[in-house]
């Protein structure tokens, strides 16, 4: 089949409607405006419902009223927009209602400007919401994995009654690359608990309010339960070439990409590089990370933050391993150069073993 | 009670049919409400609920409970129920009701909940027309919280946060929120009324009633406020509650019907039927039979070619629409491509710059930080990147005078007065199609065809896609002629 | 019971649902409600009827806060009048504005 040349952002939106998304609420920010730009001119051609919204409050509790009613609902916003949502967030999580959505992650704190930085990761991974509650995060690296991990962000929703962030930044969002779509759209079921206006339906109730103190425990365990299940059966986490990396180099989404390119230059080099590259922010590819001890001297964590992502990592090593930090911020991109010099550093300081010029060649 | 006295009476006012028998979400008392003695909830509970026995739409109704005392509403309706966040009813009964438009739906709000945290939801839903009803209950305090100012509070009413009495210079005047929304164009139906006296009580109950049967109508937006006694915050009796209600707060908040164009409306059209779930992929335009087949198959296989191409101008120059041409040209051919705008600090000032990658192999980054292509389209985008290109890579340089600090031994230049040459061709702005084709034949990766069918995708005005055509050739002609000139002079 | 006598209205109190606010009382055109002397089981002294005088009006099942508190019933036609089951304004959901 023909792939598209397309941006992320677009691709987000046509596999949400492939999904069976049938609302968008929504409020523009730059770096996202294109998803919400892209539902405008979709949704409302295949049944579904778009609206901008007064705010981003608004929107997050219209996805709310949506989910409540059954649909497949998402928004897509950036840093101060979904700051605006944590309010919604909380209340979905805590209401146990799907939904999806997209945080094209802008520079921050405050204003910030609008170039590509990852500073959301504490606000989306660690919730900036009230209360007990966690939502799933995919990053995708690619346009292609922007439509698919959209895709399975509807799927990890409704079977987990729960909000997912799809956290990408704006370089993700911004760039084309082919992407291939399903030919098939699906129509998921209406969740019985929904609350649709018919007599089926009569009985449901959606809240997050739960007065009794044992009641809400036992609320929150629920939920617990449901994130102790993602943890099982959701972390998702690109290897590449770690197979035997003393130097593991960490990072997400379009950084992910970079030292990918960096893994192939310093692997030239004869450094035994390879790249984690987490998929799930939480669930936490924990494992993934642990498999790589025995092997590795050192973990690289590569940021567009102050260091946010590091923080996971260290405690999924628990300190098993040294985790070293390198962040660009502002709209900064670490380079190659940057990276690899670091890179060179670390192998010298670490004495790792480099690869004799045969391993090296058995690799090309 | 014998059997004979009950059938020579009927029951004609009983508990409406569309509360619960039993409570059963209450955890005690679960025969009779949470609210105090004398509280108007319960009496506008009754009105909403009779209303709904009338019209028969408990199975469709959905209502919105808020936070303040009436959170808890949900225990009493037997219908669908949601619970929303604090002031954002009116977002969530808009979403409810647009995602299911045969229903029924009731926000049911206070006037802390309405009236300040979701002012702006409220002014946005009524501004909309949203065909929902919403239920304003207006008793002048935050009563749930123990009795706080709120924007309804009257002037000179003592709250736990005004123990003075609200000033006007300190807070403002009391928000007269019927009166406000009946500035708007698309609100159907607004009416202040009051729980006073037996005929107050009595006009509620039908404004009630009316804005249920108008969304019933399916007609737009319908708002009652009530005037509520909270007898426990204004610590009052049940009964002086009603007596203040009437003789106090209706002063500051006149009862009236604000706006009604019921009469002559017509029931808003329903949403059509959505299309067949096959035609979905097509509608989107991801379709597989939308998409041209490559014409890749067509060619012989290109060349290896591993291109990292950055270009950079000013916007207006085409900056980006290059970057396409070749990315698109390069995914026809069959190849890995990227194509990445510029973003961020390097957009400031009107400049533009694009980062592409064409290779056989997957493309690890997409971020051209090492180009062996740069194409710059002025001096300053010069001297930005002629650093950063690869030893044995290529520029592109728009201007017959190569500047001379840029010089490097380790590259290849081709400077050429570009605009001009695209000037001659009929146009300056296809500058960068021939610049486009001088890079076409330096890298010599991909099939002319590849690159009109990319061309025809991107470029829909024939005149253009004519005059882009004809720039492409000339700018591989010159680079040819550059060649021809190198060896002479060699 | 002869129909002459018999009250239009006859009024019924959940004795465990009121919670003796006295509105109805209040409401009552006619004034046959009336707080009872004893406390209900919750402490509330609770409306009553006291016992003739009801027009069927509805006014106090209108004002009353909860749902459940208040029936109101009204004397059904004559059979023998009417030799039909036809009972008297049912559609009467609205109180009378009778104040
Ligand atoms: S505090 Fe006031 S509004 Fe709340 S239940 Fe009591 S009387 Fe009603
Ligand atoms: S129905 Fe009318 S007359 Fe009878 S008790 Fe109630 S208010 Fe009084
Ligand atoms: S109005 Fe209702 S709650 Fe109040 S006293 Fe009368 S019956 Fe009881
Ligand atoms: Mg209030």
């Amino acid at each position: 089949m023909r792939k598209q040349l397309m941006k992320g952002n677009e691709a987000i939106v046509r596999s949400a409607i492939l999904a069976g998304c049938r609302a968008f609420y929504g409020y523009p920010i730059t770096p996202a405006s294109e998803i919400t730009e892209a539902a405008a001119e979709f949704l409302p051609r295949v049944g579904g419902v778009f609206l901008q919204a007064e705010s981003e409050v608004a929107a997050i509790n219209m996805l709310y009223g949506a989910s409540s009613a059954g649909v497949r609902a998402m928004t897509a916003s950036s840093g101060p927009g979904i700051s605006l949502m944590q309010e919604g967030i909380s209340y979905m999580a805590g209401a146990e209602l799907p939904c999806v959505i997209a945080d094209i992650t802008r520079g921050g704190p405050g204003l910030g400007n609008i170039a590509a930085e990852q500073s959301d990761y504490h606000q989306v991974v660690k919730g900036g919401g009230n209360g007990s509650y966690h939502t799933l995060v995919l990053a995708p690296s690619s346009a292609q994995e922007m439509a698919d991990l959209t895709a399975l962000a509807f799927e990890l929703a409704d079977r987990y009654r729960n909000p997912v962030v799809v956290l990408a930044d704006g370089f993700v969002g911004q760039m084309m690359e082919p992407v291939e779509f399903p030919q098939r759209a699906t129509a998921p079921q209406t969740p019985a608990w929904a609350v649709t206006g018919t007599a089926e339906s009569r009985g449901n109730l959606i809240t997050s309010l739960h007065m009794g103190s044992d009641e809400l425990e036992a609320h929150i365990q629920h939920l617990e339960s449901k994130y102790r299940r993602a943890e099982r059966e959701e972390a998702r986490a690109e290897d590449w070439r770690t197979g035997d990396a003393e130097i593991v180099l960490v990072g997400y989404g379009i950084v992910g990409r970079i030292l990918k390119a960096v893994t192939a230059e310093a692997r030239a080099e004869g450094i035994p590089v390879g790249l984690l590259r987490p998929i799930t922010l939480y669930p936490f590819p924990t494992r993934n990370f642990q498999r790589l001890v025995p092997r590795a001297r050192v973990f690289l964590v590569v940021e567009m933050s102050n260091g946010q992502l590091v923080e996971d990592v260290r405690l999924a090593l628990n300190g098993a391993r040294p985790v070293e930090f390198f962040g660009r911020m502002g709209g900064n991109v670490p380079s190659h150069g940057e990276v690899l010099a670091l890179v060179r550093r670390l192998a010298r300081q670490y004495g790792v073993v480099m690869e004799r010029e045969e391993e090296r060649m058995a690799h090309v | 009670m014998s059997s004979e006295f009950i059938s020579e009476y009927e029951v004609i006012h009983a508990k409406p049919k569309a509360f619960y028998e039993t409570y059963a979400r209450k955890d005690e008392l679960q025969h009779q409400t949470h609210y105090c003695p004398g509280c108007g909830h319960g009496t506008i509970h009754k009105m909403l609920a009779q209303a709904m026995d009338e019209f028969g739409i408990k199975d469709r109704t959905i209502l919105i409970s808020p936070v303040g005392c009436s959170v808890f509403a949900y225990y009493y309706f037997d219908v669908g129920n949601v619970q929303a966040a604090h002031g954002r009813a009116s977002a969530v009964a808009t979403a409810v009701k647009r995602s299911r438009p045969e229903s029924i739906v009731i926000s049911y709000q206070g006037d802390g909940d309405l009236a300040a945290i979701g002012s702006a939801e409220i002014l946005h839903a009524a501004n909309r027309g949203e065909p929902i009803a919403v239920i304003f209950v207006n008793n002048a305090i935050y009563s749930m919280t123990g009795g706080q100012f709120a924007p309804t509070t009257l002037i000179g009413q003592k709250s736990t946060t005004t123990p003075g009495g609200r000033s006007a210079i300190h807070e403002g005047y009391p928000l007269h929120v019927s009166e406000l929304l009946a500035t708007l164009e698309a609100p159907m139906y607004i009416e202040r009324v009051g729980l006073g006296d037996n005929r107050q009580i009595a006009q509620a109950s039908r404004a009630i009633r009316r804005a249920v049967e108008n969304q019933v109508r399916g007609l737009g937006f319908s708002f009652i406020e009530v005037l509520s006694p909270c007898p426990t915050i204004w610590r009052l009796s049940p009964v002086e509650s009603q007596r203040w209600v009437r003789e106090v707060m209706e002063k500051t908040y006149p009862l009236a019907v604000f706006r009604d164009r019921t009469k002559d409306a017509q029931p808003r059209p329903m949403p059509q039927e959505p299309p067949a779930l096959d035609t979905i992929p097509q509608i989107i335009g991801v379709a597989n039979g939308d998409v041209p087949e490559d014409s890749a198959i067509r060619h012989e296989p290109v060349t290896d070619v591993d291109l990292h191409v950055r270009v950079a101008g000013f916007g207006g120059q085409g900056v980006l629409l290059l970057g396409e041409v070749l990315a698109e040209a390069g995914l026809d051919a069959g190849l890995e491509v990227s194509w990445l705008p510029s973003y961020g600090p390097e957009m400031r000032s009107g400049t533009s710059n694009c980062h592409v990658r064409l290779s056989r192999e997957p493309i690890d980054s997409p971020l051209v930080t090492a180009p062996n292509v740069l194409v710059a389209m002025n001096e300053p985008s010069l001297k930005k990147f002629d650093k950063s290109v690869q030893a044995r890579g290529w520029v592109i340089y728009n201007g017959d005078a190569f500047p001379p600090e840029c010089v490097r031994e380790d590259v290849h230049v081709l400077a050429l007065p570009f605009t001009q040459i695209a000037d001659a061709l009929g146009d300056a702005r296809a500058a960068n199609m021939v610049m486009l084709g001088a890079l076409l034949e330096i890298a010599d990766a991909l099939p002319q065809t590849s690159v009109d069918a990319a061309l025809r995708r991107l470029v829909k005005n024939p005149r253009f896609f004519e005059l882009d055509e004809r720039a492409l050739a000339r700018g591989r002609e010159l680079y040819r002629e550059s060649v021809r000139e190198v060896c002479h002079a060699g | 019971m002869n129909a002459e006598k018999r009250d239009r209205g006859l009024l019924r109190v959940d004795g465990n649902e009121c919670k003796g606010c006295g509105l109805c009382v209040e409401a009552c055109p006619p004034k046959v409600i009336a707080m009872s002397e004893r406390l209900n089981h919750y402490g509330y002294r609770t409306a009553t009827y006291v016992g003739a005088g009801c027009t069927g009006c509805g006014i106090c099942f209108m004002v009353c806060p909860e749902p459940g508190a208040i029936t109101v019933l009204r004397a059904m036609a004559q059979r023998s009048a009417a030799g039909s089951g036809v009972t008297m304004g049912t559609e009467g959901a609205m109180p009378c504005a009778s104040n």
